[in-house]
């Protein structure tokens, strides 16, 4: 962490987004993270596509576990809502709020360890919610919080600081994802905003569940030569599937594509994703041919980051169970409560 | 592009906007951050080295720094880098115990200087310390040229002129006050070694229209004017006055007017207002002291009756300008301007004249009737005598005179060592950590949001009472104080080891001005716009280094670097570090160690 006081002064040529702000309004407090942390660089990607999506940060509940990457809400968008929550139980907080609101843009942040150890069961169910938000994962393979134990996301025969191999079996929490239905599924590396931050407004646009599982190496406790999480590791086995444009709906209908390469997918709100293919025959829309593909990367060492998964249908669990489309939280004590005449009429239906 | 050389001295001096700017290369930073330590002597000793007359400058500066300064590309307003100089000289206290002392052991090489204005002083400064004889001819009666006769006391006191002054002459010149130099073929006869000559632009420009001759009693030369007045020859003027020209000179002789009895003093200039040659603070002082300047008026005729100067008709001007910007000033075809008026001073500006130079000597002249002087050696073409200051490519200001007799002293040293005159002195350059441990850094990177602390002044009333008050009151300690923290100490240089960078963007993300890119190579253009905030000042460098791991180079905008050290802070492998680039100009070839400091 620093001690210096982030100086106020910003570029003077800094670009004002549709909102009239820069993106050094959506930053929040200065991290107290170690220096170099893959974490801050998410955060970074996360104020880089909120600037540019004009979001507002009174739009936004970002929400968040333990762990050293639950503490980054924050250090970005201090502006917006947050509940920085218990281990592992982002998602409960998360799908509360949602099912009150479902008017914000929910973004959850947690670890490999909040997610795929303590907080494993809550994963599952919030995907098979399919809860409108985006689950973002800064997984760096090890609980950096608690000073570096080996997470249940650790590859298999990877090494710890001190030499020692980990025994177990990683769990892949994209391809959990995928499993379990959900919509939007994304792998990238804190270290490439190029292909992070056009996922990440993609993911924010998605009506749905999106996770992004973002490898976010850990400098203090798993950066070291043995470790598959680290910068160098990432860097030389990354395995690009494709790149995602994320293109607002006002430019979508006017700009052509070059079909041959790239393939468009129209979300609900008119925007589009233009997916260009950098490996061979993968298309993230197959979801019977995705998994067994991404079996072959990992098999192969290699880390496969891109758009993972994308379902066409966007469907939420507000539209699973029928609400209606105004939040919740905005319904007035008449819209609530049908009146006496209505409630005879259902008992005397029972009766 | 190719990887930054920042070996080169001039690459990290760019980087320090104020230092490049001044013409003495003064460390502008370093002294400020001792104002701030209240380390008023040592910021004093850092000024006298490079600009000889820090308490005169502090205060009369035409300051090239502050347009220049870094802060003004962040906020509205640079850092009052001149008037911080003004409370290092006034707050040193006592300093004579740092001061080269006389007797300097003799080289048996003697030197005259012609003229004791700033110039020929900082000759004599650089040079009697290596042990050089100077003779100093002066034809006024002391010492200091247009600083004493032309600058008004009510912005340059006198006892801080004598100080300065007396600091060099005290070094052991040898001076003849009230002695005019009337033929440099005879000076050449006497046992010099070599020849300065820093005798100014000491004529003041007429303005031949009609009633001039009629009204001659009434019209009066500003710089001449000015002289007599510093030399208590003039003490009154008329009640209505009348000044043309809208450089410093008119300012001052406006204000000069109106400390001496005149009650309607009027600036007229040709020109449109934005146009005008005085510096903006020089304007706004003479219109705070309720002058008015009126500007797109050119004089037309003096209007006399019975003998006596009545008033003086101007045509309105419009300025029309071109393509590229040129100006042509045009009547505006306007009914005529006429200012009643006792008095006329005549501020239009000043030409060099050398009547006592024989044109017979090997020395020769430009069709303008300048001397042809080599711009890097400061030689005329006659060797063993050299040109500096006014006298040299016509009226600048003092701080450029202070670093001509800089460059003229290097030559001469030269030349009276028989050695060649372009092979000047390099800098002496450093360039050190200022880590200290984790998270601490010596110097003070929390960036200051204060913004510029006007000097405060006397009130209006007091300080038209007479010609001696002066003006400015200057900073006191705690306004010093805060003014010196706004300055972004530039010198302390982001020094990028390539070799240690993991690529994990931290100080990407952390710096608050968006500088540093890890990017694709590409030619400078290309690249200057592919950056995060496309870099489109090209007066600032692009630091780039190549050989990053993934293949694309680091690129850092020097353009708005804040120098806060946040991207030495964050970063988990040291490459980046914060080091203080010291630069200190090359002087005649023994430095004077006793200003160091730095
Ligand atoms: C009204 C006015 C205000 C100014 N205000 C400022 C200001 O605020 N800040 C600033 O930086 N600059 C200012 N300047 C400009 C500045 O004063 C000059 O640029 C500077 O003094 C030039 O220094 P110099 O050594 O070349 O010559 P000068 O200062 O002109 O000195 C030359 C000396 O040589 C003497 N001399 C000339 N001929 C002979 C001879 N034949 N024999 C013997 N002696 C001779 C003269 O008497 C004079 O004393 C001002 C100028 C004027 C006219
Ligand atoms: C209920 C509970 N159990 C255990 C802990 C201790 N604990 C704090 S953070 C953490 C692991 C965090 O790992 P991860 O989510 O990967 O975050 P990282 O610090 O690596 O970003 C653990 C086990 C806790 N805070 N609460
Ligand atoms: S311990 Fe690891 S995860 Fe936590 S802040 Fe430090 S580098 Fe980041
Ligand atoms: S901020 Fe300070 S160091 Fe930088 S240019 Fe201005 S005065 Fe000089
Ligand atoms: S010192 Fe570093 S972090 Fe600070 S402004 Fe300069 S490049 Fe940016
Ligand atoms: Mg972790």
């Amino acid at each position: 962490m620093t001690h210096i006081v982030k100086p106020a002064f910003h570029h003077p040529a800094l670009p004002v987004n549709a909102c009239g702000l820069t993106h050094r309004d959506y930053e929040g407090v200065v991290s107290t993270l170690c220096a170099g942390c893959g974490h801050d660089s998410v955060s970074a990607a996360i104020i880089e596509a909120c600037f540019e999506l004009d979001i507002e940060a009174h739009r936004v509940a970002k929400i968040s576990g333990i762990g050293c990457s639950s503490k980054t809400t924050n250090y970005f968008l201090d502006r917006s809502h947050g509940f920085n929550s218990v281990h592992g139980r982002m998602p409960s907080v998360a799908t509360g709020a949602n099912l009150a609101n479902n008017d914000l843009v929910y973004i959850g942040v947690s670890g490999d360890g909040d997610t795929a150890s303590i907080g494993l069961g809550q994963f599952c169910h919030v995907i098979r919610r399919r809860l409108n938000m985006v689950y973002l994962v800064e997984n760096n393979g090890t609980y950096g919080l608690t000073k570096g134990q080996s997470s249940a996301t650790n590859d298999k025969s990877a090494k710890n600081r001190k030499g020692v191999e980990n025994r177990y079996e990683a769990i892949d929490l994209a391809a959990l994802a995928i499993e379990l239905g959900a919509g939007f599924v994304a792998r990238s590396f804190s270290g490439d905003k190029a292909q992070l931050v056009p996922l990440m407004k993609a993911a924010i646009r998605y009506r749905g569940f999106a996770l992004i599982d973002v490898i976010s190496p850990c400098v203090t406790f798993n950066n070291h030569a043995a470790s598959t999480k680290s910068y160098d590791y990432v860097r030389e086995h990354n395995a690009a599937l494709d790149t995602v444009d994320f293109v607002p709906p006002e430019v979508a209908i006017t700009v052509a594509y070059d079909a041959g390469s790239t393939t468009e997918v129209t979300l609900h709100d008119g925007s589009a994703l233009r997916l260009h293919k950098l490996a061979d025959d993968y298309d993230p829309t197959d979801r019977a041919a995705v998994l067994p593909k991404l079996q072959r990367h990992k098999a192969a060492g290699e880390v496969a980051t891109g758009l993972l998964y994308l379902e066409a249908d966007e469907t939420d669990l507000h539209g699973l169970i029928g609400t209606c489309a105004a939040p919740l939280n905005s319904l007035a004590d008449q819209d609530l409560c049908p009146g006496n005449a209505a409630l005879g009429q259902i008992n005397a239906s029972h009766s | 592009m190719k990887s930054t050389n920042i070996a080169d001295p001039e690459y990290f001096h760019k980087v320090v906007d104020c230092q490049w700017a001044c013409p003495a290369h003064t460390l502008v930073p370093e002294y400020i951050r001792l104002i701030a330590q209240r380390r008023y002597a040592d910021a004093f000793m850092i000024n006298w080295h490079s600009n000889v007359f820090p308490g005169i400058l502090g205060r009369t500066c035409d300051r090239p720094c502050e347009p220049a300064c870094r802060r003004g590309r962040i906020e509205e307003k640079p850092v009052a880098i001149c008037r911080l100089k003004r409370v290092a000289a006034d707050m040193k206290g006592d300093i004579s115990d740092r001061l080269p002392v006389p007797p300097f052991a003799a080289n048996g090489k003697r030197i005259a200087l012609v003229g004791g204005g700033p110039a020929s002083l900082t000759v004599a400064r650089d040079l009697i310390p290596l042990g050089y004889r100077c003779t100093l001819f002066e034809r006024d009666p002391r010492a200091g040229g247009l600083m004493r006769s032309n600058i008004p006391t009510f912005r340059l006191p006198v006892a801080v002129l004598d100080e300065e002054v007396d600091r060099v002459l005290d070094l052991g010149v040898e001076v003849y006050f009230g002695h005019s130099i009337d033929s440099l073929k005879a000076l050449l006869n006497e046992e010099f070694d070599a020849v300065f000559i820093g005798t100014g632009a000491p004529r003041g420009k007429d303005l031949a229209i009609p009633g001039r001759e009629e009204a001659a009693a009434n019209i009066h030369i500003g710089i001449d004017f000015l002289s007599s007045v510093a030399f208590g020859h003039t003490e009154r003027i008329g009640r209505r006055v009348v000044v043309i020209g809208g450089g410093n000179t008119a300012m001052d002789c406006c204000r000069t007017a109106l400390r001496l009895g005149g009650e309607a003093v009027t600036v007229t200039v040709r020109s449109p207002r934005a146009d005008m040659k005085a510096s903006d603070w020089e304007i706004e002082d003479a219109m705070r002291e309720g002058i008015p300047v009126l500007d797109n008026h050119a004089p037309k005729k003096f209007l006399v009756e019975d003998g006596k100067l009545t008033a003086v008709v101007f045509e309105k001007m419009t300025a029309e300008y071109d393509k590229s910007g040129r100006r042509t000033l045009k009547p505006a075809g306007e009914p005529p301007v006429v200012i009643e008026c006792d008095d006329v001073l005549m501020a239009i500006g000043q030409d060099n004249a050398f009547p006592w130079i024989e044109r017979d000597i090997g020395l020769d002249f430009d069709d303008n009737g300048m001397p042809v002087v080599d711009a890097q050696t400061y030689s005329s073409t006659r060797p063993g005598v050299f040109f500096g200051g006014d006298a040299a490519w016509g009226p600048k200001n003092i701080i450029w005179a202070v670093e001509h007799g800089h460059q003229a002293a290097i030559s001469i040293d030269l030349f009276c060592r028989s050695e060649d005159l372009h092979g000047r002195p390099s800098p002496r350059t450093n360039l050190l950590s200022q880590k200290m441990g984790i998270h601490e850094w010596s110097y003070d990177n929390d960036i200051s949001t204060v913004r510029r602390i006007p000097v405060p002044h006397v009130a209006t009333n007091v300080a038209l009472k007479n010609l001696t008050t002066e003006v400015e009151l200057g900073y006191d300690e705690k306004l010093a104080f805060d003014e010196a923290m706004r300055c972004l100490n530039c010198d302390v240089q982001t020094v990028f080891a390539p070799q240690l960078c993991i690529e994990c963007d931290a100080c990407t993300d952390i710096c608050p001005v968006d500088c540093i890119n890890f990017i694709k190579n590409a030619p400078e253009t290309e690249l200057r716009n592919n950056l995060r905030v496309p870099a489109r000042n090209l007066h600032q460098d692009i630091y780039v280094i190549e050989g990053l791991k993934t293949g694309r180079i680091m690129a850092k905008d020097e353009d708005v670097c804040l120098h806060c050290g946040l991207c030495a802070e964050r970063c988990p492998t040291g490459a980046w570090d914060m080091q203080k680039y010291t630069y200190i100009d090359g002087q005649a070839e023994k430095l004077l160690e006793t200003a160091n400091g730095a």
